[in-house]
């Protein structure tokens, strides 16, 4: 019988803060810009440059550190890196790594048959590196330092995920509750949020630890999902052919679908870590943590609770929306302003993320002000205007941020509310399909759906069908001839004068 | 002297951290000063430090931080000033790839 | 015109302010004496006559239309040339930096700026500011002032010769391990080198982090007082600034009546006066200390616990953090690059190779190897539980005496050509200077004697952290006492 293998998984993310400037220095961390103007001596590396901490940095690494249920090191400290590199200008990294500023912490994340708790070892600040562009033309590498000294936390895992679900899962957490907290947008394809995946294979069954190899450049979900599982089995043939796996860093390529390792003698891979002699130690007092946990928001389960006691929403209509901050952020502020909170729900449910699936967007990029949406609901259910043009409102609303109102005056998607008009269009439907309208007097009361359609065709659906639907029943019923046309108005006196 | 204290393969690691490439003459040379000098500091070993906490700054007064708000403008021009080589607003540096 | 080489630094700023001298007259006369004492004593790198002339006439102007207001405004000053200059080059004394043109200036620079002083150059110094000799250089071998076949000591060796030569009336130095401190006493001026934090570090280019000091060096202690207030206080753009502990040196702090001293408590470490140290020096040392116990201070020969591990301690760290501070000069973003254009790593090898010369290159490697793997924890951890045990050492010393009196050096200034051979023995001279860095301490160093070499000898007070301000006081008092020490300028008739 075939050996039994487990693959066992842990994450090195690095989360990109949304500050205005940089760790150390008043530059903007703004992204974009000509390459190196958002610089100073200080993120150049220029000779006599210090570095002064941001106090924005902390504060969100502390917030990020409660959320993920970590221990705070009250005295936490920053080290240098040393490697040479040319995107890094001093040629050391200012990190963490003896008193890093959270540790021991977790989060929990939903698994077959109720949620999985996966560890946190620590979370530590640090600066980013430069930028590097490969020039073919002249055969060299460009350096750019806009990117320099952008703040990150760099958030280790414990090796407590197996599959490449659990991983996917863990990273949506987490970037979750860094959007709940607005301290990050997480974007995987920007490099926002960078995920380097630590992962060895053992026999099933054993407590030790394969050899691990670290995968990096990995910029989608999905580019993810394929190196775990092109390295669990290249690391599983390996041991079946009894070789070992060689603890290496593996790059991800992304166009061939697969990883190659990086190798070079010059990377001695020896970071000299030493306490920064630049910067004072951090001291986080009880008062800070204690102010911080009271500003931390709600963060998704509670205000799903919430949802469901407050606006009386299902259970899952509740955990949906609060998927994403900016959907749930949406969905109050709308149902607040239409007064219809499930009507809300279900616009932001179906066709919300139907458009999205459709643009392959997040719902994170929705920008689209609350009014405009409650405006649409509160029309809709004045029988202002039909279903299907409220619809396309709505796209547009999602698209162009549109106001909704002058948008369907413009465009001349209004219910037509004048009855005149209603009551022409049926005379006339009535009058063109006798048939049906035979077939309805003699009990087939289904052909009413055609009738409304047939009504709505003619006005060119810019009438409330609740409202055709009532008074064509409503003409049928009571008065049968009233809107027949002249000769099969005689035609019926006729009949009747014969019945007398 | 006993063994080596910086065995080749140690001296060559030093140089790639380092990063120097020294002729094998200074290589001897640099060699032997540092045994010297690391011998002599090993006066220290005499130190009991086993209950001694390392001290890092000497003084410490307490957080010193910035507040989040950009003081920095366009610095393009003087981050380029001195460099060896550029193009287009970047630092030209060998092919890293 | 030989009166205005002779005068203090706050009298000669008192006659600008008040209009009995003009600022660009004053530093015309210091410029005519650099380009007369220069090709002599090489004390500087770079001199700009144009641009300190031009200084001297804007500010000749600010002064009287009110916009420069300080003691030393229209003060000509040097200032050693790993401090960076807006325009002006910034070498560090080293091949590796020689066409470097920082674009700012370092905060004791706009500081003096601000105050109307006016630069007149850069002073030469050891390579990176490693060494005690000022011969580590690339560009020039700095005499000294009272000998020419002889160092002015370093690695602030340009900026004391400068003084000494009567070249300037104040410069700044920095102080990593004695560096202001052991070439002011060869050169029989005086230096001091702060506590550490109270002057900013933003813009001196870093040799050891935790160790680097800026301070002033001038003729007397007062000119060095005049100076440090200048310069220090608290700068957001260094995060170890810690400002300088409340007050000023007024003027009348200075004017101190010998008197003073009674009930003073001086310490003088037996280690100090032990081996190694030259007779003469050693005598020196011990008359100025009869001669303030006669003056009513309370004097005391003690142990210094950990004096003998300073100077391991200290050269693991200085070079541990050097190995790091020095990294970011890779030939990318300034500074000398190899014109052999190889691979990326080789670019890196070559232009270190080619930028940096011996001493620095040995630091660099001893410092990557004590924090290399395997050896951190038995060299460079080691170090500070050392560091840990020589402020404890300190504290206790503190609590006896008000001031530690010590000698600056084991030796006079020796012969050029005599130190670097041996670096380990070169090290060792900085037996007396190191421990002060290590522990933060405030330290100046001032002549207290010639020896029959005709060569000054130095002394210094030590104080507790924070305690620059009476460790000024003290050294101003014992001056007094001393008399006037004659300046290498007149002696020499140059």
């Amino acid at each position: 019988m075939a050996r039994q293998y487990e693959t066992v998984i842990g994450l090195e993310v690095h989360i990109e803060l949304s500050t205005e400037t940089k760790i150390f220095c008043g530059c903007s961390a703004k992204f974009g810009g000509a390459p190196n103007t958002h610089t100073c001596p200080v993120c150049t590396g220029m000779p006599g440059s210090l570095p002064v901490l941001n106090e924005k940095v902390v504060e969100y690494a502390l917030r990020l550190g409660l959320a993920a249920n970590c221990k705070i090191n009250q005295y936490c400290r920053f080290d240098r890196k040393n490697y040479f590199y040319p995107d890094n200008p001093q040629n050391y990294q200012i990190s963490q790594l003896y008193l890093p500023i959270c540790y021991d912490g977790y989060l929990d994340i939903p698994a077959a048959g109720g949620t999985k708790r996966i560890r946190i070892h620590e979370m530590h600040m640090e600066e980013d590196a430069g930028k590097l562009l490969h020039d073919e033309w002249e055969d060299c590498s460009l350096v750019d330092y806009n990117r320099s000294g952008v703040p990150l936390v760099e958030i280790v895992s414990e090796p407590d995920m197996r599959t490449a679900e659990e991983v996917i899962a863990y990273l949506e957490k987490l970037r979750m509750v860094c959007r709940y907290l607005e301290i990050s947008d997480c974007k995987l394809q920007e490099g926002s949020m960078r995920v380097d995946v630590n992962l060895s294979v053992r026999e099933a069954g054993s407590s030790e630890l394969g050899v691990r190899t670290e995968m990096k450049n990995l910029n989608s979900f999905k580019a993810i999902a394929h190196a775990i599982e092109g390295e669990r089995e290249r690391q599983t043939e390996l041991l079946e052919e009894g070789r070992k796996v060689v603890q290496e860093t593996r790059r991800w390529d992304d166009n061939k679908e697969t990883s190659f390792a990086m190798r070079s003698k010059e990377d001695a891979k020896d970071y000299r870590y030493f306490p920064d002699p630049d910067l004072p130690p951090v001291l986080i007092s009880r008062d800070m943590i204690r102010e911080l946990r009271g500003r931390q928001p709600e963060f998704k389960e509670e205000r799903a609770r919430r949802y469901q006691e407050e606006y009386k929403l299902p259970a899952y209509d509740a955990g949906l929306l609060t998927q994403s901050k900016r959907l749930a952020d949406i969905f109050e502020d709308t149902a607040k302003l239409s007064g219809h909170p499930k009507k809300t729900a279900n616009w932001l449910m179906g066709e919300g993320l139907r458009i999205l699936k459709e643009k392959g967007m997040e719902p994170e990029e929705l920008t689209f002000t609350p009014r405009h949406l409650a405006d649409l609901i509160q029309a809709a259910e004045r029988g202002e205007i039909s279903q299907k043009n409220a619809r396309t409102v709505f796209e547009q609303i999602v698209e162009s941020d549109i106001e909704p109102l002058a948008y369907m005056k413009e465009q001349g998607l209004m219910t037509v509310s004048d009855s005149d008009a209603v009551h022409t269009a049926i005379e006339e439907v009535l009058a063109e399909n006798q048939k049906a309208v035979e077939e309805y007097r003699s009990g087939k009361e289904k052909v009413l759906g055609f009738l409304v359609g047939q009504v709505m065709r003619k006005m060119k659906g810019k009438a409330d069908p609740g409202k055709v639907n009532e008074l064509l029943d409503e003409a049928l019923r009571k008065q049968p001839h009233m809107f027949l046309m002249k000769g099969v108005q005689e035609e019926s006196n006729r009949r009747k004068t014969d019945d007398a | 002297m006993d063994s080596r204290r910086i065995d080749d393969h140690t001296m060559e690691n030093v140089e790639i951290l380092a990063k120097l490439s020294l002729s094998p003459q200074e290589r001897e040379a640099a060699r032997e000063k540092m045994e010297e000098i690391l011998a002599y500091v090993d006066k220290l070993n005499e130190l009991d430090t086993d209950n001694v906490e390392p001290l890092v700054h000497i003084s410490e007064a307490g957080n010193v931080f910035r507040k989040d708000v950009a003081t920095n403008g366009d610095g393009q021009r003087d981050a380029l000033a001195n460099a060896p080589r550029k193009k287009e607003g970047q630092y030209l540096v060998p092919k890293t790839v | 015109m030989e009166d205005l080489l002779r005068m203090p630094a706050r009298e000669l700023g008192r006659k600008i302010r008040e209009g009995e001298l003009k600022a660009p007259d004053v530093a015309g006369c210091y410029l005519e004496r650099i380009r007369k004492a220069e090709p002599h004593i090489h004390a500087f790198i770079s001199v700009d006559e144009g641009k300190a002339a031009a200084r001297a006439k804007e500010v000749e102007e600010g002064i009287r239309e009110g916009r420069y207001r300080g003691p030393l405004a229209g003060v000509p000053v040097a200032v050693k040339d790993n401090i960076c200059t807006k325009g002006i080059r910034t070498t560090c004394g080293s091949r590796m930096l020689e066409n470097f043109v920082p674009s700012y200036d370092a905060e004791v620079v706009s500081r003096m700026e601000r105050q109307g002083m006016i630069l007149l150059g850069k002073t030469n110094m050891d390579e990176f500011a490693m060494g005690s000799t000022t011969e580590t250089s690339v560009f020039e071998t700095t005499v000294n002032p009272w000998n020419k076949r002889h160092v002015p000591g370093g690695s602030s060796g340009g900026s004391c010769a400068a003084v000494a030569s009567g070249e300037v009336p104040l410069a700044l130095g920095s102080d990593t391990g004695g560096s202001i401190r052991q070439p002011a006493a060869y050169c029989g001026v005086c230096g001091l080198k702060p506590t550490y934090g109270t002057v900013s570090r933003y813009g001196l280019i870093a040799y050891a982090s935790s160790l680097d000091q800026i301070g002033p060096v001038g003729r007397t202690v007062d000119d060095c007082a005049v100076l440090y207030e200048a310069i220090a206080g608290t700068d957001e753009k260094d995060s170890t600034s810690t400002g300088t502990g409340g007050g000023r040196c007024s003027e009348d702090v200075f004017l101190t009546e010998p008197g003073c001293l009674k009930g003073m408590r001086i310490g003088i470490p037996r280690e100090y006066l032990s081996d190694g140290i030259d007779e003469e020096v050693k005598n020196a040392i011990t008359d100025a200390v009869r001669l303030m116990e006669a003056n009513g201070a309370d004097a005391e020969y003690f142990s210094l616990e950990m004096a003998e591990y300073a100077i391991p301690a200290y050269y693991i760290i200085a070079c541990a953090e050097a190995s790091s501070n020095l990294e970011r000069f890779d030939g990318v973003k300034y500074g000398y690059r190899s014109r052999a254009d190889a691979e990326l790593h080789e670019m890196y090898k070559k232009s270190r190779q080619e930028g940096f010369g011996e001493e620095v290159k040995r630091r660099i490697l001893l410092g990557s190897f004590v924090l290399s793997s395997g050896y951190y924890d038995a060299y460079y951890l080691k170090a500070l539980k050392a560091k840990a045990l020589m402020k404890e050492a300190f504290d206790r010393a503190f609590e006896k005496y008000d001031c530690i009196v010590a000698p600056a050096s084991p030796t006079t200034a020796p012969e050029v050509g005599t130190s670097l051979s041996d670096p380990l023995k070169m090290y060792l001279s900085d037996i007396y200077t190191v421990s002060v860095n290590l522990c933060g301490l405030p330290a100046v160093s001032l002549p207290c004697a010639v020896d029959s070499r005709g060569l000054p000898v130095g002394m210094q007070f030590i104080g507790a952290r924070f305690q620059d301000r009476k460790v000024l006081r003290t050294a101003a008092v014992y001056e007094q006492l001393r008399g006037t020490f004659p300046a290498a300028w007149e002696k020499e008739g140059m």
